[in-house]
């Protein structure tokens, strides 16, 4: 009689967000309109690299329709500073090079915001852009990190004495011993471009601003509403209660959208100098030139092993492109550099990692976040020892695996709030095992040998990955019961199509009893939640998961202890069921959740029941332990044009592990599109810009994203390790499928023209490039 | 991403349209606006008039006129690459189809629109120049007809006069039993060709070509006929060494550096995608097939 009439974890329950959003009801940030709401558009460098000289808006302002035209200077009279305030800390960090609001004195990149017109309509105040006389002195763009850093190269800003805006390592152990007692060592230079991120819905922001109040209201497309309205407190020199920023339905983020870009305060300025709400919705030229983006790492490493193919020891170089601006510190690069160890046992490691400002809009971290860049080295550099040592590609990363028994495994690295890198649970050994066993790593040959009869050049990959989900500090949510009976959770979490009010409604439904469709969750709003932090690092099922679980148990507990004194029955003999807390197997015996609320929302004078704390409420700020780390091993089959180049993947296989599953349909959502991301990664995206800086890469004509007719089906095995470090088990799972993708998808391809010799070092594998490499190998099959 | 302003005009007769473009300086016309549109929203075309031309009667519409496969220009490329008349007739012209852009950009998409935009990787150009098909060009100056080979001028640019529009294409029949080829590279999955190649072989009884016409599209800013190699294979047998010293004529000619590939690359692909084509087009004539 103890066990719940239902449970909700754990199960695929439709998503609550899908109803309103298929029915055309969803509240975008370009659905906000309001009473004289006007429209912004931004004049944007054409230069990568200038001095800006002068700027005459006289005959824009002069457009009808035109409400002003605004630049540096008139915004900076009701800022408090001249520079927006974003860098996170960051010891390694040697120049202050956060952004203006608008562009004061230089650009220092194409698509850099320079001047705001607002307007009556976009398509005005589109107009009145053209008729903006900009003059801009190009100077010298820095585009290729690695030429940046040579001591003869022209600076990517001027308030800046170098370009190298960081150095930093990964380091531990005696890698140079290492390297002198191996048996095997291999040498490779990787080239890695990752993809932006992408969103259905670009950036965009309405402001409005109530002269009488005082009161700015900012509706931001973004994935961190309480980080958005420090920085305008900050900035605008409001107080906390005089700024409400709300990320209504947000159409993706995918990790831009974590960072508070300079438009987001020009917008909420522009409202304030204008006295009217304004709008500004991101066009996708704006998003492939002015959000923030993931781009370029150049990476010269070495790896060592024994005579059995175990590691020994890895060292190198990464060279980093920083972009002009740094919203997001060394973490980038730092990621990528920790996750390189993935589930290995690594005893010597010494990376070098070099930030390199250039003139590119800022690189900060899209879905994965440097991770896949990480794995796809060491992964590349197994495939590399296997056929060095002769061992199968999946028994050298057997010999490597972190063993079970070895759980936890403290990793000689720290992570970037300097607690040691450890590994809370997982079975490594057994996720590979069963990966290729789903796969059919072992009759792979035979297929290949009757593909090759056909004519057709096919392969196999594999790529073990680890990722470090659910970064802290803390996430906040709270759980109420009114007397309506109605539950409502508030959080500081936020939601971006991933699921996030579904999860929250699932683990508070598994603890009060109640189906989550009748359970409000209220997220993305500074006014609903004092606190909060929003999504970032895979962590919103862990934080805000955490969090409400335990606030839900919180509100469980009194609803108990007052039903105990009404129906005379022990707490233990009582259970919550369908929104009502009843005698354990007496229907009916019992009281709604509204009655216990409305006995502790008070009656004047009265006493409250049981002596019970007022309101049937409570909130909790979770705080993590620590990272808590998933896993999972892909096997990806390709066929290969050796005669174009093109690659088409035909078989995909994912283990993975991210603790309890809270709603496995949502997971396996998560590790489709994460995937598909990670195959983008691979063979197709790719921003390119000229040797000045111009971007050659700015209509999806040009970048090309994965389309569903070259997605394959991903057939998804789940292991369900819970972590020790919170109270559900859960870890996240939001990235981890676009990080072990490019590496098994590459090793895929370089399987299926291992008779031509061919080595894929390099990302994107695009057809011309795999041309390139088929050519330099000699072109045929022996 | 809004356009300049322009003035909108939805004629709905031949007379009213030329009269149009007779009477404005810098029109564009709009048919499926799968091109236009973007480049208007880019602010990459502004002109001050703009003529929808799907309302036109008469425009559109596919017929055969004995030999000859006549096509409305503001024919839906979808309903071309559906039609049985254009599959039984130029079973060429509906496989290649089938690689323009995506179902719903075909939906709009019109066979007019696509020629006179003159991508340089635009599949129906290679079709339209290995068919040789003509063109008529109608102004409120009269008619006049153009083999496709003279409408690309430049990088999309036409021999089309601003006061033109391109009303019809033309498509000389093959005889019954030839065979056709088409294959393309393209940058990802369904979408933009790298280079395409299309081919159509007429054999005589004796198992020689009586015609072959080669085109390779995507090395330039317009399709080229392969003539080396339709000289060689004029009278004589396609045999594999043929085929593959066709694809080496094709390889031989002009190619442009472009994103999605340096000149190699593309050289390259020419020489594969035609002997590929070539090859298929081989077999249908040899099987007779028609699929």
């Amino acid at each position: 009689m103890s066990a719940p009439a239902c449970t909700w974890l754990g199960r695929s329950v439709p998503r609550l967000e899908d109803g309103p959003l298929l029915r055309g009801l969803g509240r975008f940030v370009d659905d906000i309109r309001l009473p004289g709401l006007l429209h912004g558009a931004f004049l944007r460098s054409p230069h990568a690299h200038g001095r800006l000289t002068a700027i005459d808006a006289a005959a824009a302002e002069a457009l009808p329709g035109v409400h002003g035209v605004l630049t540096y200077g008139d915004l900076r009279r009701v800022l408090t500073c001249d520079r927006i305030p974003l860098a996170m800390p960051a010891g390694a960090i040697r120049f202050d090079v956060d952004p203006f609001v608008l562009a004061r004195d230089e650009v220092c990149h194409v698509g850099e915001p320079v001047a705001l017109v607002v307007a009556e309509s976009r398509a005005v105040a589109e107009d009145a852009l053209a008729l903006i006389g900009l003059e801009i002195e190009p100077l010298p763009a820095v585009v290729d990190p690695r030429a940046g850093l040579a001591p003869d190269a022209p600076r990517a800003r001027l308030d800046c004495p170098d370009n190298r805006v960081a150095a930093t390592e990964a380091a531990y152990g005696d890698v140079d011993r290492a390297f002198a007692g191996a048996a095997h060592v291999v040498r490779e230079a990787f080239n890695l471009h990752k993809g932006g991120g992408h969103s259905i819905e670009p950036r965009g922001v309405v402001a409005r601003f109530d002269q009488a109040e005082r009161l700015l209201t900012v509706w931001d497309s973004t994935q961190m509403p309480h980080q958005a309205k420090r920085a305008l407190v900050r900035t605008l020199g409001l107080a906390e209660h005089q700024v409400r920023v709300v990320a209504p339905d947000v159409g993706g983020g995918f990790g831009p959208k974590f960072v508070f870009h300079p438009e987001e305060l020009a917008v909420a300025a522009a409202a304030m100098i204008v006295g009217r709400p304004v709008k500004w919705i991101e066009d996708r030229l704006e998003s492939f030139t002015a959000t923030v983006q993931e781009r370029d790492q150049h990476w010269t490493i070495e790896a060592a092993c024994d005579a059995e193919g175990r590691l020994l020891g890895i060292r190198g170089d990464l060279v980093h492109d920083h972009g002009a601006y740094t919203p997001y510190g060394v973490a980038l690069p730092y990621n990528s550099a920790t996750n390189l160890l993935g589930p290995y046992r690594l005893p010597a490691y010494r990376l070098a990692i070099s930030l390199c400002l250039t003139n590119l809009v800022p690189a900060t971290p899209t879905r994965g976040a440097g991770r896949p860049q990480g794995t796809y080295v060491m992964e590349r550099l197994l495939d590399r020892l296997a056929e060095r040592t002769g061992l199968d590609r999946a028994e050298i990363r057997r010999r490597n695996l972190i063993t079970p028994d070895q759980m936890p495994y403290r990793t000689p690295l720290r992570t970037r709030d300097g607690k040691a890198m450890t590994y809370d649970s997982g079975d490594y050994v057994e996720c590979q095992r069963r990966a290729l066993a789903l796969a059919g790593w072992d009759g792979f040959e035979a297929r290949r040998a009757a593909a090759r009869r056909e004519g057709r050049w096919l392969g196999i990959g594999l790529a073990n990955y680890v990722e470090g989900s659910g970064r802290g500090p803390f996430e906040s949510a709270a759980v109420r019961v009114g007397p309506s009976g109605t539950v409502v959770v508030t959080t500081g979490a936020t939601a971006q199509g991933q699921g996030t009010v579904t999860m929250l409604a699932q683990v508070v439904a598994e603890v009060l009893g109640i189906a989550p469709e009748r359970i409000a969750v209220v997220a993305g709003d500074t006014n609903a939640s004092a606190l909060g932090l929003g999504a970032f690092a895979s962590r919103q099922a862990v934080t805000a998961g955490n969090a409400a679980h335990a606030a839900a148990l919180a509100v469980r507990a009194k609803i108990l202890q007052v039903a105990s004194a009404w129906l005379e029955a022990s707490p233990a003999d009582l259970e919550l069921v369908d929104g009502r807390v009843q005698v354990k197997g007496v229907p009916g015996s019992g009281r709604a959740l509204g009655e216990v609320a409305d006995a502790l929302a008070g009656a004047p004078g009265l006493a409250l029941p049981a002596g019970v704390a007022p309101g049937l409420a409570a909130g909790v700020d979770f705080e993590p332990e620590g990272l808590t780390y998933c896993n999972g091993t892909h096997v990806v089959e390709a066929e290969v044009d050796p005669d174009t180049g093109t690659v088409a993947i035909t078989r995909y296989t994912v283990v993975h592990d991210c603790g309890r599953l809270i709603n496995p349909m949502m997971v396996e959502g998560q590790i489709v599109g994460g995937v598909v991301h990670g195959i983008g990664s691979a063979l197709y995206e790719r921003m390119l810009y000229a040797e000045d800086g111009q971007p050659q890469t700015g209509t999806y004509a040009d970048y090309l994203l994965p389309t569903a007719d070259v997605a394959p089906r991903i057939a998804i095995h789940h292991m369900e390790s819970p972590s020790p470090l919170n109270p559900l088990g859960v870890k996240g799972a939001g990235e981890s499928g676009t990080i072990a993708a490019p590496a098994a998808v590459a090793s895929a391809v370089e399987d299926a023209l291992r008779p031509f010799g061919v080595r894929v070092a390099d990302l994107p594998i695009t057809a011309a490039r795999l041309h390139g490499l088929l050519a330099a190998a000699g072109g045929a099959a022996p | 991403m809004k356009p300049a302003p322009f003035s909108y005009h939805a004629p709905t007769t031949r007379a009213d349209l030329l009269a149009l473009l007779a009477a404005h300086d810098d029109c564009r016309l709009l048919a499926g606006g799968q091109s236009l549109v973007p480049l208007l929203n880019l602010r990459l075309a502004g002109p001050a008039h703009l003529i929808d031309i799907t309302r036109v009667a008469g425009l559109d519409g596919i017929a055969r006129d004995g030999e000859v496969l006549r096509i409305g220009a503001t024919t839906r490329q979808r309903r071309a690459e559906r039609s049985p008349l254009v599959r039984a007739a130029f079973p060429l012209l509906s496989d290649a189809l089938a690689h323009v852009g995506h179902v719903a950009t075909r939906n709009r998409g019109t066979i007019g629109g696509s020629l006179a935009h003159m991508d340089p990787t635009a599949e129906l150009s290679v079709v339209a120049l290995v068919a040789d098909a003509t063109l008529t060009i109608e102004s409120a100056r009269g008619a006049r007809t153009i083999p496709f080979v003279a409408l690309p001028t430049g990088p999309l640019a036409t021999a089309i006069a601003p006061d033109e529009v391109l009303t019809r294409i033309d498509l000389p029949l093959w005889p019954e039993g030839h065979g056709w080829g088409f294959a393309e590279v393209t940058r990802r999955g369904e979408g933009f060709a790298v280079v395409s190649a299309a081919a159509l072989v007429a054999l005589a009884p004796d198992g020689t070509c009586a015609r072959a016409a080669l085109a390779v599209g995507g090395l330039v800013a317009a399709p080229a006929r392969v003539g080396e190699a339709e000289a060689l294979l004029a009278r004589r047998v396609p045999r594999d060494d043929r085929i593959a010293a066709a694809g080496e004529a094709a390889a031989r000619l002009p190619a442009e550096s472009d994103l999605y590939g340096p000149e190699a690359y593309k050289r390259h692909l020419a020489r594969v995608l035609t002997v590929r084509a070539l090859r298929q087009a081989v077999d249908r004539a040899r099987g007779g097939v028609r699929d």
